[in-house]
């Protein structure tokens, strides 16, 4: 007897289930390469946090844990150094935005220039669910209508046969 | 009447949009670009070994003469450096210009080669192999130019290849202000 091609719908779910394993047991590819990993554990962890919010500045929506760029690979060196000089996170970030400006950071500061950035989708369903909240109301509110005339009822008794 | 009105309002949102995106397009909004926050300060530290030999080493007091300078950072394997490297050499015989050069990630004989074939604008040349400098400058590769003036102000920032058109419009008439 030939074995089936396509495995039974059990074996099936056992590879749909190995695929998902193997998808989630594989780490998300970073560009850090070992030679540049500090010694300290703790102090080579914070680089990574750091490094996992500073955007590569010439590969658009990329951090520079991520990118292989001349340039992302000396801003993971600066953090490190920094790190090692016992700068804090801030201060780190500081050094990066000195020098680059807000757009060397993947999260936007909450600022003047980036309010409506920050507030307009809250803002927006603030509005809209006030407005539903006022429609409902109304619709609640709305007086019961008037009583049947005497035309309609007669009407409405004939087409109910009675 | 105004309940007609309101359906009006997702055709309106949809032609707001619409405006902006169109917007976008035609303004020649580019979401992609840099800017530069050295424009309007002091010119960062300058501390680098000389490329040529025998020269001085290059410091901040350069910047800080009384006369307008030009900061080019280039290498030697850089395309767009070869570009506008002419300009350039034009600038530095015809306009007498000023011009830092700073060969960045390049080995320093294949940059001084590279210089000894095409000609050497730079009254200076510096050497940043590890690109510590170029972070410091704000630098995102090459080639990146920046206008100083003489108090040490970094008054323009191009990032990517100058063109004719930024000599005649900008470096010229900076270099002509200044002096």
């Amino acid at each position: 007897m030939i074995a089936p091609a396509i495995p039974d719908r059990v074996g099936r779910r056992w590879v749909a289930l190995a695929m998902a394993v193997l998808m989630l047991a594989t780490s998300p590819s970073v560009a850090v390469e070992p030679s540049e990993m500090l010694k300290d554990p703790a102090l080579e962890a914070r680089a990574r946090a750091i490094g996992q919010a500073l955007r590569c500045v010439v590969c658009q929506n990329q951090s520079i844990d991520d990118s292989a760029a001349e340039v992302a690979r000396d801003m993971r060196r600066a953090v490190r150094e920094r790190l090692a000089a016992g700068d804090s996170n801030n201060q780190v970030f500081d050094y990066m935005v000195a020098r680059y400006g807000d757009y060397v950071l993947l999260k936007p500061p909450f600022k003047a220039g980036t309010l409506l950035l920050w507030l307009g989708a809250p803002l927006v369903l603030l509005v809209a669910s006030a407005a539903i909240l006022v429609a409902v109301r109304q619709r609640r509110v709305a007086a019961p209508p008037p009583p049947l005339s005497e035309r309609e009822r007669e009407r409405l008794r004939s087409l109910l046969g009675g | 009447m105004t309940r007609r009105l309101l359906f009006l309002l997702p055709l309106a949102s949809l032609a707001l949009m619409a405006g902006f995106l169109a917007w976008s397009l035609m303004a020649g909004r580019d979401p992609a670009a840099i800017g530069s926050v050295m424009v309007g300060r002091p010119a960062p530290r300058l501390d680098l070994r000389a490329l040529r030999d025998g020269d001085k080493p290059l410091t901040d007091a350069l910047l800080r003469s009384g006369k307008p300078v030009i900061v080019n950072f280039f290498a030697s394997w850089c395309t767009p450096c070869l570009a506008e490297h002419p300009l350039f050499t034009r600038l530095a015989q015809r306009d007498g210009a000023v011009i830092v050069g700073i060969a960045w990630k390049n080995k320093p004989e294949e940059a001084r080669a590279w210089l000894a074939k095409l000609g050497d604008p730079y009254l200076y040349a510096g050497l940043d192999f590890d690109g510590k400098t170029g972070l410091d400058w704000g630098l995102s590769g090459v080639p990146e130019t920046y206008l100083i003036d003489g108090t040490g102000i970094v008054r323009y920032h191009f990032r990517g290849p100058v063109t004719e058109k930024d000599v005649t419009d900008v470096i010229i008439p900076f270099l002509k202000a200044k002096q």
